[in-house]
């Protein structure tokens, strides 16, 4: 069996020096090889990103045929119910995509795998976290790149230069927040059941209680409070916005009952909670990462 | 190497390490040997900078395992008792993740990946999805991670249990190789004669604590006396062994005779040296008996145990089985 020497396989030998490599070669190099795992997972198991892109083009295809013949004056400015849509159904799959950041995460508690990388000498163990997010951010970016070139292809358009730039970074920042909230549930509850049974609870009643599939002016007021108090809403108009052409940062893209947003301060919000997840679910990962 | 000092640790009220003292010198090969839910899951965790005791220090490599972590970490491979494995990925695949998370740059990576396929017989399936691996496949992949980074502390949490007798014996293998090579290897197990088998020295750990410490030879030793089964009759009845007991337990020499029922009543005696067992025979004769059989054996590691808890690890393997629950381990271990 063995016909290597003892000297090859054995220890006693020198140390590798810690000092030598700097922190951020070894940050990338473990960050890196953890997003390769998660990668190689959906390569080999894709049902994840085929479903991810179905659902959405279900609602697509069925919603949109469901309401073609809307009656006029329910959307603004004429628009058709296919192009009003589309930006609510680009929204909801990067956001669902988003939500399940946390089930891998959840299984590698559950299966020991997290306890494999807690004993590895990580540079730091945010890169668990990291790992994750870049892993999740590419991922529904490309779904949501898919929905979006089926919806042009069914003639519902396609944001233009800056207006795909903006479609772009919309949703980033929802995709971090949600992230955030995930990985934050996934250390935080008990089991993969208990998260999938959040994750579920979740889902629907946003995407319902948004203006994705209608707008606010169609909705009982106190709906409408609730539409423009939802995240999704807030990424959901200006997309909608950069679809509808001839885009201004400045411009009024949602007419809240409490008052007017442009498109900066939903981009402004979206950030805010990006960036406020994260400090919340910070405690959370020293705990359990420490 | 290895220093454990005072070491306690709780799960709620449940008391898993009691000032667990523990000391392993280096290039040794160190068992811990001791019945399911003594610690010895607990202790390995704690050493591995996995879990913080509540009082007590760790020291590995010279390192302070509480203050320096990530040093100690360089320098110590832990093989897990629960295999955490990715179904999804292959062998190879794996060791090249945990090769990266010990920053292991990468031709060196490779070659030390090959390496260590053939030391531990890998060649066969290292590319094949580890989700198809048996126990045994998976203990050896694990062995291997957990040598990848050529640590010079190696810890290792019941190896071998429920293993095929190949895998065990590759690696019983490796674990020799790499003890003479100068790596400290510390193993846990509940197979007596595992321990008996591999290690130089050993510490019996019950109740959170170590109640003996030394080298398999040591302990027994120390313990003293032959063991000596006896029968007059292939299957004798309760009164000739009852009246065989009589005739020998006077004896001099004779520390201790024992009616074994669940062998025909056989007796187990605890004798000092050779020359008891002729002044035995001579007895028997007098005393009109016949020897049908005697057979001498030296105390083994389960007489050692027995003497320290007055029990045998079989009965305290027993007693815990209907105690354990895997719901609050499993809880115990998840982060």
């Amino acid at each position: 069996m063995t016909s290597a020497s003892p000297l090859t396989l054995n220890a006693a030998l020198p140390d590798q020096g810690p000092a030598q490599r700097s922190a951020f070669a070894d940050l990338s190099q473990e960050t890196l090889a953890l997003t390769r795992r998660l990668f190689l997972q959906l390569a080999r198991r894709p049902s994840t990103l085929v479903a991810g892109v179905l659902q959405p083009l279900i609602w697509l295809v069925l919603f949109g045929a469901l309401f073609a013949k809307a009656p006029e004056g329910l959307l603004p400015d004429g628009m058709s119910y296919g192009r009003f849509l589309g930006a609510g159904v680009i929204v909801f799959t990067a956001f669902s995509a988003a939500l399940n950041a946390g089930l891998p995460v959840m299984f590698d508690r559950e299966f020991g795998f997290l306890n494999r990388l807690l004993v590895a000498p990580l540079r730091s163990r945010s890169s668990i976290v990291l790992a994750s997010v870049l892993y999740i951010t590419s991922l529904s970016l490309v779904q949501s790149l898919a929905i979006m070139v089926t919806a042009s292809l069914l003639g519902y358009g396609w944001p233009g230069g800056a207006g795909l730039l903006l479609v772009l970074v919309t949703l980033l920042l929802l995709v971090f927040a949600v992230t955030a909230l995930s990985l934050g549930l996934a250390f935080t509850l008990p089991g993969h059941i208990e998260l999938i049974a959040v994750i579920f609870v979740a889902n629907l009643p946003l995407l319902f209680a948004s203006t994705a599939l209608a707008p606010i002016s169609f909705m009982p007021t106190w709906l409408g409070w609730l539409a423009a108090l939802n995240p999704l809403t807030f990424a959901i108009e200006p997309i909608r916005a950069a679809y509808a052409g001839s885009f201004s940062l400045q411009a009024v893209v949602l007419e809240a009952p409490y008052g007017d947003l442009t498109g900066l301060t939903c981009l402004g919000i979206l950030a805010a909670l990006a960036l406020g997840l994260f400090l919340l679910i910070r405690p959370v990962l020293d705990r359990k990462l420490s | 190497m290895i220093h454990l000092d005072q070491i306690s640790k709780a799960y709620g009220p449940v008391v898993a390490l009691d000032g667990l003292s523990l000391h392993v010198p280096a290039g040794s090969l160190y068992g811990l040997l001791g019945p399911n839910g003594a610690g010895k899951t607990t202790a390995l965790r704690i050493l591995c900078t996995l879990l913080a005791p509540d009082a007590g220090g760790v020291r590995v490599a010279g390192l302070d395992a509480l203050q320096q972590p990530r040093q100690v970490r360089e320098r110590l491979g832990y093989v897990a008792q629960e295999v955490a494995i990715d179904k999804i990925l292959t062998g190879r695949e794996m060791l090249h993740l945990q090769g990266a998370l010990y920053h292991l740059a990468a031709p060196h990576l490779r070659q030390r990946i090959d390496d260590l396929i053939q030391l531990l017989g890998m060649e066969g399936w290292i590319d094949r999805r580890c989700g198809t691996y048996s126990g045994g496949m998976r203990r050896r992949l694990d062995l291997a991670s957990g040598l990848l980074h050529q640590p010079s502390v190696l810890v290792l949490d019941e190896p071998t249990v429920g293993l095929d007798i190949e895998s065990r014996g590759v690696i019983w293998q490796v674990l020799r190789q790499l003890r003479d090579a100068g790596t400290t290897v510390l193993l846990s197990s509940h197979y007596l004669e595992e321990i008996d088998a591999l290690a130089d020295r050993l510490a019996i750990l019950d109740g959170g604590r170590v109640i003996a410490e030394g080298s398999p030879s040591e302990l027994k030793r120390a313990l003293g006396g032959d063991r000596v089964t006896l029968r007059v009759r292939e299957f004798s009845d309760e009164s000739e062994s009852a009246r065989v007991q009589q005739v020998l337990q006077g004896c001099p020499g004779v520390r201790q005779v024992v009616v074994n029922r669940a062998q025909g009543h056989s007796l187990n005696l605890v004798v000092d040296g050779e020359a008891v067992i002729e002044q035995l025979r001579r007895q028997l004769s007098e005393a009109e008996l016949s020897v049908f059989s005697l057979s001498q054996s030296r105390p083994s590691l389960d007489d050692v145990y027995l003497q320290a808890t007055g029990r045998t690890l079989m009965d305290a393997e027993l007693e815990v089985v209907g105690n354990r629950d895997p719901k609050a381990e499993r809880k115990q271990a998840m982060r």
